[in-house]
């Protein structure tokens, strides 16, 4: 009874993964995966700005909510990974599309009229996505490389440093804040990234089939998301500018 | 009015082709595009020169074999119209106006502002049909109940003409709203049921073999669409080919 079960999950998984490979090879299975990793790091957007407000309502606790996602082994070792994956497939898979989008038409326009009808930022994904991979860039040599120095080289998961009371983590955050050009160049990159999300929230349930019947909410939603999201991060980094 | 002509000319296939500016004067607002054309080509052949190739038909929007982007625009500047609807009215006197074939790989220019626009016949072939017996004993239309959302819906999807207007628009060059639609016109009847997993893999699969591009929703092809065929049909098919996939 038993082995028939295990065997009927046997079948019906390998059954399923044939058939979703293939849809993951068609050109509609390429943009609900782009969907789906969309999906996963505008979650992550509302979850890090969610930790980076408490940094302005309370250090304390923004300390303690940072020495648990950098010390939890499921953010570290799960969740970590999947992000890293997910940023990774969605900048990979927007180049792959990219090129083989511009591969479909070989012969320009002497004359495109493309503002005519369509927005500029779903035309532009490509050079906001870019702004945005250098923005990480950036964001990584000033966090993610030295708190992976810090706990896998060194070895140090205390969350504290020399110098500074208690844990370091809003110590290290005001610190980087501090450089008006660095301010600027999180506040272009995240206005970018509002651009980027304007076209791509709607765009993402578009590529997965909902926006049938139901654009105006979404449409809304999708505004409300790429203004607040970016403006609070902005707000955030312009605030510890003006108050460290 | 008097205006000056950009306009792609291209031999056979395999030239290179280029733009060439041309004069036409005492065009009518009245006119449509076409007409226009006509006026240019006879003043062409009279003048022994070679009258520029365009796809033209039924001259009255319903044979989707016009094309021409004109001034950027597919059908040009007006809306919900194709290039046999389009007014000279909508331009001024003195205007020069860009005329170029559609453009996308898997379209080939076959001459000046023609294009071979098979790829759409061959997606329709591998699955935009139902199989029905058609030799006697014919069902009445009405034994099958189909309430009237969803006949109208349906209905619209099956108003795309396959002019190609989509995929000229698109940055992308994707057909997803042509395929879309051929898709959507059987999904939301019965009739449409028994073939449905099939049809949306099979026409997705021969749309991709023809070398469109993909579909980033940008909407350019839903404004452009002479047919006003809605962007909901892409959605309407990205969900058929995940549950025919499942």
């Amino acid at each position: 009874m038993l082995d028939d079960l295990f065997r009927r999950i046997f079948v019906v998984t390998i059954l399923t993964s044939y058939t979703m490979s293939g849809f993951f090879k068609s050109s509609i299975g390429r943009k609900v995966a782009m969907a789906l990793s969309a999906f996963f790091l505008m979650f992550f957007l509302l979850q890090h700005l969610s930790i980076n407000i408490l940094s302005v309502l309370s250090p304390e606790t923004f300390n303690e909510v940072s020495h648990f996602m950098g010390t939890n082994p499921l953010v570290q070792f799960v969740l970590q990974p999947i992000l890293i994956f997910a940023v990774v497939f969605h900048f990979v898979m927007g180049f792959v599309l990219e090129l083989r989008n511009s591969r479909a038409r070989k012969v320009a326009y002497a004359k495109n009229n493309g503002a005519a009808n369509s927005s500029w930022m779903s035309r532009n994904m490509i050079w906001s996505g870019m702004t945005i991979l250098a923005f990480i860039g950036l964001h990584f040599v000033d966090f993610w490389f030295p708190e992976m120095n810090t706990k896998f080289i060194q070895q140090d998961w205390s969350g504290t440093m020399e110098g500074v009371e208690g844990l370091r983590y809003h110590h290290e955050l005001v610190e980087k804040f501090v450089n008006p050009v660095r301010v600027g160049a999180y506040a272009f990159a995240f206005v970018l990234l509002g651009l980027h999300l304007a076209h791509g929230f709607t765009s993402a349930f578009q590529s997965m089939g909902g926006t049938a019947g139901r654009k105006k909410i979404l449409q809304t939603i999708g505004k409300a998301y790429s203004i607040l999201i970016p403006l609070g991060f902005i707000t955030i980094a312009v605030y510890h500018y003006f108050n460290h | 009015m008097d205006l000056t002509l950009k306009i792609w000319r291209q031999v056979d296939a395999k030239d290179k082709g280029k733009m060439v500016d041309y004069k036409v004067t005492e065009i009518s607002g009245s006119m449509s595009f076409l007409e226009m054309m006509d006026v240019l080509n006879e003043q062409l052949v009279n003048a022994g020169d070679e009258p520029v190739a365009f796809d033209h038909d039924c001259r009255e929007g319903i044979c989707g074999m016009c094309s021409m982007y004109i001034n950027g625009e597919a059908h040009g500047p007006d809306r919900g119209v194709t290039t046999c609807q389009l007014h000279m009215r909508m331009f001024k006197d003195g205007d020069t106006i860009t005329i170029e074939p559609w453009r996308a790989a898997a379209f080939p220019v076959i001459k000046d502002l023609v294009v071979n626009r098979s790829a759409f016949d061959r997606i329709q072939h591998a699955g935009g049909y139902i199989s029905v017996n058609t030799s006697g004993n014919t069902q009445d239309a009405n034994a099958t109940l189909i309430s009237k959302k969803a006949a109208d819906t349906a209905m619209d999807a099956a108003t795309c003409i396959g002019c190609g207007a989509c995929v000229a628009t698109c940055k992308n060059s994707s057909a997803m709203l042509f395929v879309g639609a051929k898709v959507s016109q059987y999904a939301l009847l019965p009739q449409g049921q028994v073939e449905a997993a099939d049809r949306v893999r099979n026409m997705v699969a021969q749309m991709d073999l023809e070398g469109f591009g993909n579909c980033t929703n940008t909407g350019a092809c839903e404004v452009e669409c002479p047919k006003g065929i809605s962007l909901d049909n892409i959605a309407r098919m990205n969900r058929e080919l995940m549950k025919a996939s499942i």
